[in-house]
């Protein structure tokens, strides 16, 4: 057998470990073994691709040093990156990992379409328009995550930016682009190649910006899923299986990701991208006649302290308040005291909590929180009616019963856990501020419910005190 | 590439797309944020098509972006695969499992608690 057929070969083998790896992370038992599956295979089919007759690298050596340098340089940056950050910082991380994959599609796309401009044949009308396509998904979902990084990394604000007009200029650039893509396509020519390329990264950015801080999640998983297209993209002008079925299984998988993610916060996807949530439901919130006069009642750390040492059971339900103030360490100290002392505690995780779903279970695993204290919303619910406190650390929309018995609230509908059924409510929060949307929590000037003020580690670490003398 | 040649890429896209369908339908929600982070990683396997195109670079400009290409796509599929292992390993203590370790539990929640 030739060479070429070897490499194809190992593509293909590393395709089917791509899709048998997706199966795996869809299952808690399976998941690290399928990472490192696909790990694997992708080193051995970028080990393959040195002996890539398509490559040319045998007769290119200046362009194999280089090559070598980019990945080392690469690998250098990316491997103590991803070791150190913190695990709060994980969305934003993965944010910037997408965008530089969507980055790096779109350069092959340039790349393939002066070399195509280069040769003295004139190229198919596909093979340039496979290039515009990786050009233009890579670009935006480039400069789209750069933002979405931004916004996470509080580098620039978390509401949504929106100007006169937004949908209507954001449809303008959108048309624009498309016809300079087709003037590309028509002319081959690379100056409107490259205003296509710029405008691209203009759609991306102005696209994330009406986008608000609790939605980036969500958007993350849908930019994921643009640069598995783009991949895509890729393979075909490069007619490579391995990117086709890589990039298109993220883009598939990732679609529906995102499906089952804006559900999981009762909203549909089209809602979350260009209704700029925050903004527009402030205003809802204020007209539900919850005014900001009302008396809630608070607390003193021994006070809750005691509550908490003598209940049978405790509730906490962690939100993003504990993700920022770092308290998933106090939180477990706190749960082990009570545990210590005979209280059933266990911890119930909505499915979005925190800034992406699943990012609470992520953080709790990180303070060795063992997996069975961790209850799903569905699995919690049923037990709250019987628990003596729901100590609610750092959440709010998640635990808003306007989702259950306001039909005019932004966020109704959307499934929610039942703290307003345990028998005491302790909110820590650092402030009367509303949660992400926006909207006034009933439960806080519910008579039941008493609030702690503070950063959400510092009222863990004072409530640890308060059960210790209890 | 002929035109057989490009309805066969369709027909690999398009399978591809139902098995992608296919293979995340019943992902748990806790595991959600693992899954994108992993197929992120998948995805970083563009790395192989800027190795391509970065062998058969020719003139600076070429070169360049070549470079560039096979810079970031190595950041992401480094990345990505090495932050996903890293959210992995901490789901350590399956169901059933009961409850796991003890020992040095309080002592690593002080040194992380410090370090903020």
């Amino acid at each position: 057998m030739t060479l070429t057929i070897w490499i194809d070969l190992i593509y293909l083998l590393a395709a089917v470990a791509f899709i048998v790896a997706l199966k795996g992370l869809s299952s808690p038992k399976q998941a690290r073994n399928g990472n490192l599956l696909a790990a694997g295979a992708a080193i051995v089919a970028v080990g393959a691709t040195f002996f890539n007759p398509e490559a040319q690298f045998s007769s290119h050596t200046t362009n194999l040093i280089l090559t070598i340098v980019a990945m080392v340089l690469g690998a250098v940056i990316a491997v103590p990156v991803a070791r150190m950050v913190k695990m709060t910082a994980m969305p934003q991380l993965v944010a910037i990992f997408n965008g530089v994959g969507g980055g790096a599609a779109a350069l092959v796309s340039i790349t393939v379409f002066l070399q195509d401009s280069d040769s003295a044949a004139k190229p198919a009308v596909y093979t340039i328009a496979e290039v515009l396509l990786g050009l233009l998904i890579g670009c935006v979902s480039f400069s789209g995550s750069a933002i979405a990084f931004a916004k996470l990394q509080e580098l620039m604000t978390g509401r949504p930016i929106t100007y006169p007009a937004q949908q209507v200029i954001n449809g303008l650039v959108g048309v624009a682009i498309v016809a300079l893509a087709l003037a590309t396509l028509l002319t081959g020519s690379v100056t409107l190649m490259v205003i296509t390329a710029v405008l691209s990264l203009v759609l991306g950015i102005i696209f994330v910006l009406p986008i608000g801080g609790a939605d980036v999640p969500v958007l993350i998983s849908l930019l994921n899923s643009f640069t598995g297209l783009a991949v895509a993209a890729s393979g075909f002008t490069l007619d490579n299986n391995l990117l086709i079925i890589a990039g298109t299984l993220v883009g598939a998988s990732g679609i529906l990701l995102t499906r089952m993610m804006s559900k999981a916060m009762g909203r549909s996807l089209s809602n979350v991208l260009f209704s700029a949530f925050g903004s527009v439901v402030t205003a809802a919130g204020g007209a539900d006649g919850t005014g900001e006069t009302r008396q809630v009642k608070t607390g003193t750390p021994e006070d809750i302290g005691v509550l908490l040492a003598y209940a049978r059971k405790v509730v906490i339900i962690p939100g993003y308040g504990l993700a920022v103030a770092q308290a998933q360490h106090t939180a477990r100290e706190l749960a082990d005291l009570l545990m210590e002392r005979g209280v059933e505690v266990f911890y119930a995780i909505h499915p979005v909590a925190g800034r992406m779903p699943g990012h609470m279970n992520v953080l709790l695993a990180e303070a060795n929180v063992p997996y069975d204290e961790l209850k799903e919303m569905d699995e919690a619910n049923p037990e709250m009616a019987t628990a003596d406190v729901a100590l609610v650390v750092g959440a709010n929309d998640t635990v808003n019963p306007a989702a259950k018995n306001s039909p005019g609230s932004p966020i109704y509908g959307m499934p929610i856990i039942n703290a307003d059924e345990a028998e005491h409510v302790i909110f820590l929060k650092r402030s009367m501020r509303p949660g992400f949307a926006g909207i006034d929590n009933e439960l806080l000037f519910n008579e039941k419910t008493t609030l702690l003020f503070g950063d959400a580690k510092d009222t863990l670490a004072k409530l640890v005190a308060g059960v210790n003398e209890a | 590439m002929s035109t057989t040649g490009i309805l066969e890429f369709l027909t690999i896209f398009i399978l591809a797309i139902f098995v992608g369908n296919e293979v995340v339908a019943r992902v748990p929600s806790i595991l959600h944020t693992p899954l994108m982070s992993g197929s992120n990683a998948i995805h970083g396997i563009v790395l192989v098509g800027a190795m391509i195109i970065m062998g058969t670079a020719t003139g600076t400009a070429q070169i360049i972006l070549g470079f560039f290409a096979v810079l970031l796509a190595t950041l992401n599929i480094v990345g990505g695969f090495t932050v996903t292992d890293r959210m992995l390993e901490m789901f350590k203590s399956k169901p059933g499992d009961g409850p796991p370790k003890g020992g040095s539990k309080s002592k690593s929640a002080e040194a992380e608690g410090g370090a903020k």
